[in-house]
């Protein structure tokens, strides 16, 4: 077990490197701007009394290595900074006690967001990996054909497309899930899960067309390995080489293909909830983007980061564990 | 003759390739009695394990049975129900494959997998399957029977792990045991404790077998009855000892030459000789880990220098060190007296023609997107300046040399050419730059037997016309006897011994050479029981080695 | 809840129909056919036909216009993606030819469909009815071209809601959209690429300072770094729309590089171990002759591979920018954008089938041809392993 431990240690350490250096990679992408970086948000008609305001508020007049320290510090503690929008508004109406932070703007949103991907995740999961089983095992039949097909045109199909077309059949057509996911506080579950249903078939068509093919390609490869070709002649029936010899194999494959693609969620999400207007991170993220909000945009950018790094160091870890020649070594 | 236990009647198997299917087995009639073991030869391509699977009605993806019958004890196979196969598999008839250590699912202990097949067809349960492993764990001469069982596949060495698969396929003691090449991956010291435990449980408990193998040799120990195939189609078929003495098919007969090919011995080497190549107290480490220790040979004009052991043994991590692709931590390489740099980045373009290399696998060693033309025609270029006519007569010389019709080959690409031509073609680049010496890396074990034969003997001629010298890095002590002048026997990185051929193969010898040589299995029938005889059960493979 | 009921009762009647439709076969003779038939292939056979029956149903019913707009859709393309290759098999070279009559059907869609998207790219101009930013008096014309229901059939498909021609917007957006994602990935593949055989040739401190850059690099959702990149670029750019173009062809291309150079290192690495290699370099061979003669040749199969994989990539990135609002900026006609501007007139579908027509023309003008390039690419790594066996 030792070793076992020995290299999780080195990976969790490698992964909160990373992301340290993803911290920084973020934090100098924006201070790579030119010129005066306040005077270019608030755009040429700003008053120089704002412009200064919010040079001093933020704190632009300090040296990057500074401001880099302060954010990080702030950022451990769940001190994101404070909104140019918010700060902003604040500069204009001269107090500062209406203005959120960027945590406190993040907070719910961000629960929301968890919410659509745990939907997604329940739905995808289950569906994607029994069919990929199945595929696998009635490879080259109609169905792995038309599965394949399938699923390669769902990959191909930008996030909006199939969005607006499940908008089309399930909301305009047939009116029986809404089309805008308008959510709010105290929102009964049932009522949350309506709202949240479209954007989550949305996510599962995508992801589970990439689950799919990953665990479909995971299997064949292990029923191509001689301990599968042992165990059928062995008498062994059908199930049991699955249960018995196959899926104790597939198990760090498949979580892998699980994590990876969960990963792969936290992208689809910012398009997906710019259509449904889905009150999470992803939209908040690009509404920033676009009035160039930047310690907002910086802070999307370190979650999205975070979340990403944090699975693929769960596929990582967990496909370790389940390698039974690191759990048992010599 | 006892009962017949399996009838193949004109069987014919078929495999796809691309979309069309081309016929593998072509029409082979096979019986077997009850106790009786059945050798199954030929060369790669044969069709050897693909009948063999055949045997227990079994057909691997992408292969079909087209026509013929298959009749274990009065089921006809080809025609019964999934169901009364899977019955019979495991139970009756069991399979025992090449690579133990691939055929045993890693996550499950040995033992797990030893009961599975009792439990599953109800032969007996859970813990009297367990004490019965233990018990053929111990008849197969496994060290520590009890536990090992316990072990995963992993924690095992692959010589017991191909043991504890021989017991596997007798845990339910079936009818009929098919072995798949099942010694072909060990070294040879190994490889005779395998074939002495497969041999006794066969016996012990009067199972009748399918021996499939390329080496006559041990064929000749393990079969009552030997069978040629040749391309899917039966050379010959008759009882060990008479195939043996007097083969009827001239195929086989050129099977059984191939051993007794041995170059003439040349003359000692003057004294006081420079050597073309020496080298001097090398010592050479990957990373922390030290693999050579100290090795010091010469090697001179004209004559070959084989450098034998098993795998790990360091004689491609020498070659790698003459070459300069490992420059050594202590010790020198000399080439015609004069001290070689240690990287081959640092020598002069004269430097590096002089030492050639020819590679074990043909198909790695040819780039596959280049013409045969273009791969010898670029030495030529490069060291030679050549181009234009001169340049093609010169490659048609060296195509002639290895006897390949320039018209016919300077155009192909790599992958239209055979195993055995692909690597005449690696001999012809290793001769265009026109070097004094050639390091040969394996370059017959990946060939079938006639094929290796033609490589040697063409080796042999071009030494004897241009006076190269070379240094042979095998494992197969026939292909030492056949072609080396001197032998420098290696074992975890040192020299154990060296001298020359006549020498080594003389007794006495240092006790690694002597287990080495008593081990490589000859085509005498009694070999093995002889040997069993001499030196005891207990003192061959990996027993012997750790006794050292 | 009841949807869900439903669902999962028809799975379940269906495998109590299977189980029958097998046991009834075997009371019937016990052909091999169902003596050995698993359960699974017994239920794909009575799926498959509620499943046919299923789309009969559909098309009957009078409501289901999409539905048969897809169904046709499908077997027009499926007709001419046979007879494209029936016209392969017959015309062309003698290699050409042999490709086409090996070829599965998929791949013929795949091909032809790219080569359709090439022409109307390199074309547009003279193809294109109206030019891409031409606005006219008439905005918010119902596509279709029938003067009785609000169309014109100078604009087939209509107008948008500033009045300029949907079909030329479509037209020059195959331009736009597909000819800068394509630039974007020639750069991508310079880079990464190039980078890449370099490590994997070189080795050394050179291989481990490209690795972990790129590891760092890799770690940041590649979508959600290439937005944040290009908020700062709009502040570089001011107001020059056509600079913010350039810079979002940049960003995407660096980004897509650090992939790229993955896996061309990667491959490069596997040509890199070969025993020709060793000999190459033994022979004394500089760099330029290893990379160019022994490692390159070698590479083309995977690498083509993979640019029709990063060209859908790079595609449906600027696609979604392009929906997001920064991407592709105005005037320049473009696919995504155009979703996004079109998009509330999918509402009208129940009423008007052909006016929600138009965000869904756009939308498949990208799903289209990224399928298409799947499909190829997808055809072209099974020949690769194919022949490796």
């Amino acid at each position: 077990m030792n070793s076992v431990l020995r290299i999780i240690l080195q990976r969790l350490a490698l992964g909160l490197l990373t992301l340290f250096i993803v911290s920084i990679v973020i934090f100098t992408a924006v201070n790579l701007l030119p010129g005066d970086f306040a005077q270019a948000i608030l755009g040429q008609g700003a008053t120089p009394e704002a412009v200064a305001a919010i040079r001093t508020g933020l704190g632009l007049d300090q040296p990057p290595v500074v401001r880099y320290l302060a954010w990080l510090g702030g950022a451990i503690h769940g001190d994101l900074g404070t909104s140019f929008a918010q700060a902003n508004f604040a500069s204009f109406t001269g107090t500062t006690s209406g203005a959120k932070t960027v945590a406190e703007q993040i907070a719910p949103r961000f629960a929301n967001t968890m919410f659509l991907a745990g939907v997604t995740a329940a739905i995808a999961v289950p569906i994607s990996v029994t069919l990929g089983l199945l595929a696998a095992l009635y490879r080259n039949s109609v169905f792995d054909r038309a599965a394949n097909i399938l699923t390669l045109t769902s990959i191909s199909s930008p996030e909006f497309f199939l969005a607006y077309i499940l908008i089309l059949f399930l909301a305009v057509l047939n009116p029986i899930l809404p089309s805008l996911s308008n959510i709010y506080d105290g929102m009964s579950f049932t009522d949350r899960l309506d709202k949240t249903l479209l954007p989550a078939l949305t996510l599962t068509l995508v992801v589970t067309a990439h689950m799919m093919r990953m665990t479909r390609a995971a299997i064949i490869n292990l029923l191509a390995s001689p301990y599968i070709e042992m165990a059928r002649l062995k008498g062994v029936s059908p199930l049991r080489v699955i249960v018995r010899h196959a899926l104790p194999n597939a198990l760090a494959p498949i979580i892998n293909v699980i994590a990876l693609n969960l990963a792969y969620l936290i992208t689809g999400v910012v398009v997906v909830e710019v259509v449904f207007v889905y009150p999470g991170i992803g939209q908040l993220f690009v509404d920033s983007v676009k009035i160039r909000d930047i310690p907002v945009v910086q802070a999307c950018c370190l979650i999205f980061a975070g979340a990403y790094i944090l699975l693929n160091l769960l596929a990582d870890i967990l496909s370790i564990l389940s390698n039974p020649r690191l759990r048992h070594p010599k | 003759m006892g009962e017949r236990l399996l009838t193949i009647k004109d069987l014919y198997i078929e495999g796809r390739s691309d979309e069309t299917w081309t016929p593998i087995i072509k029409g082979v009639d096979l019986t077997l009695d009850k106790g009786e073991v059945l050798g199954l030869i030929g060369e790669s391509g044969a069709g050897k394990s693909t009948l063999g699977l055949a045997a227990m009605g079994f057909c691997r993806d992408g292969v079909r049975i087209s026509g013929g019958s298959v009749d274990f004890d009065g089921i006809d196979l080809l025609n019964a129900s999934a169901a009364t196969k899977r019955g019979l598999l495991g139970k009756r008839i069991a399979y025992v494959a090449q690579s133990a250590a691939a055929s045993f699912n890693p996550a499950h202990k040995i033992i797990e997998q030893h009961v599975e097949a009792p439990v599953q067809h109800h032969v007996m349960g859970r813990a009297e399957s367990i004490q019965d492993g233990i018990e053929l764990y111990r008849r197969l001469r496994l060290p520590n029977p009890e536990q090992i069982g316990f072990r995963y596949p992993h924690q095992v060495s692959g010589g017991q792990l191909q043991r504890a698969m021989t017991a596997m396929a007798m845990s339910c003691r079936p009818d009929l045991i098919i072995f798949d090449e099942p010694t072909t991956a060990l070294d040879v010291t190994t490889q005779i404790e395998v074939l002495a435990a497969i041999r006794d449980i066969v016996a012990q408990f009067d199972t009748a077998a399918i021996y499939i193998t390329h080496d006559l040799a041990v064929v000749a120990q393990m079969a009552d009855r030997i069978k040629v195939l040749l391309k899917g189609d039966e050379v010959e078929e008759a009882d060990t000892r008479t195939m043996l003495s007097s083969p009827q098919q001239d195929y086989t007969r050129s099977l059984w030459a191939v051993r007794s090919f041995e170059r003439p011995m040349k003359p000692a080497v003057a004294t006081g000789a420079q050597p073309v190549v020496s080298v001097r107290g090398v010592t050479a480490s990957y990373g922390k880990v030290a693999v050579l220790h100290d090795v010091s040979f010469d090697i001179h004009a004209g004559r070959t220098v084989a450098v034998v052991g098993e795998s790990g043994s360091g004689k491609s991590t020498t070659a790698r060190c003459i070459t300069g692709l490992l420059p050594p931590i202590e010790g020198e390489i000399l080439f015609d007296g004069v001290p070689l740099p240690a990287n081959y980045r640092k020598r002069s373009k004269d430097q590096l023609r002089q030492a050639q290399m020819i590679y074990q696998m043909a198909d790695t060693a040819l780039n596959p997107r280049v013409t045969i033309g273009q791969i010898i025609a670029r030495p030529l270029q490069f060291y030679g300046g050549l181009s234009g006519s001169a340049l093609r007569k010169r490659l048609d010389e060296l195509l002639d040399q290895i006897e390949l019709d320039p018209k016919i080959y300077r155009d192909r690409l790599p992958s239209e050419l055979s195993g055995g031509q692909k690597q005449r073609i690696g001999i012809a680049r290793a001769l265009a730059a026109e070097p004094k010496f050639i390091i040969c890396d394996e370059v017959t074990s990946a060939l079938d037997q006639l094929v290796a034969e033609g490589i040697l003997r063409l080796l042999a001629r071009l030494q004897d016309d241009l006076g190269l010298s070379y240094m042979f890095i095998t494992h197969d002590l026939a292909t030492v006897k056949a072609i080396a002048d001197e032998v420098v026997v290696m074992k975890d990185g040192r020299v154990v011994e060296q001298g020359e051929k006549n020498e080594m193969f003389a007794p006495p010898h240092h006790a690694y050479t002597d287990l080495l040589l008593s081990s490589v299995p000859q085509m005498d029938p009694d070999w093995l029981d002889q040997l069993l005889a001499q030196r005891g059960v207990d003192n061959i493979g990996d027993a012997a080695v750790d006794k050292m | 809840m009841i949807a869900a009921v439903w669902i999962i009762g028809t799975f379940v009647a269906i495998g109590v129909i299977g189980w029958l439709f097998r046991a009834a076969g075997r009371a019937a003779g016990n052909r091999p056919f169902f003596r050995d038939m698993p359960f699974g292939v017994a239920y794909g056979y009575v799926f498959g036909v509620f499943a046919l029956a299923a789309g009969v149903w559909l098309w009957t019913l009078p409501k289901a216009v999409f539905f048969r707009w897809a169904v046709m859709g499908f077997v027009g393309f499926a007709v001419a993606a046979w007879l494209f290759r029936l016209a392969g098999r017959h015309i062309g070279t003698a290699r050409t030819r042999k490709l086409f009559r090996a070829m599965p059907l998929t791949a013929a869609f795949g091909i032809m469909i790219i080569l359709i998207y090439a022409i109307t790219a390199i074309f547009a101009a003279w193809i294109a009815p109206h030019a891409q930013q031409e606005i006219f008096t008439q905005a918010n014309i119902v596509p279709g071209g029938d003067p009785a229901l609000g169309g014109n059939p100078l604009f087939p498909l209509g107008t948008d809601q500033i009045g300029r021609d949907i079909l030329s917007r479509l037209i020059y957006g195959a331009q736009n959209t597909v000819g800068i994602a394509f630039a974007t990935t020639l750069i991508a593949f310079t880079v990464g690429g190039s980078l890449g055989f370099l490590a994997a040739t070189l080795g050394g401190w050179l291989d481990q300072l490209l690795g972990r850059l790129v590891d760092v690099l890799m770690a940041i959702p590649s979508l959600i770094f290439a937005l944040l990149l290009m908020t700062i670029a709009s502040v570089w750019a001011g107001g020059e729309k056509w600079l913010l173009t350039v810079y979002m062809v940049l960003i995407i291309a660096l980004i897509d590089s650090t992939r790229v150079f993955r896996l061309a290192r990667a491959v490069g690495q596997n040509i890199v171990v070969m025993d020709y290699i060793e000999a190459a370099k033994l022979r004394g061979e500089g760099l330029g002759y290893l990379i160019f003669r022994e490692i390159l040749p070698n590479a083309t199969a995977p690498l083509l591979a993979e640019f029709g994989l990063r060209f859908c990539f790079v595609f449906l990135t600027i696609a979604s920018l392009s929906f997001l609002g920064v991407g592709i900026q105005p005037p320049l006609a473009d696919w995504g954008t155009m979703v996004h501007d079109l998009a509330q007139f999918i509402n009208f579908a129940a009423v008007a089938p052909q006016v929600a027509s138009a965000p869904l023309l756009a939308a498949s003008a990208i799903a289209l041809l990224t399928v298409a390039v799947n499909f190829v690419v997808d055809w072209m790594l099974h020949r690769s392993s194919g022949l490796k066996e």
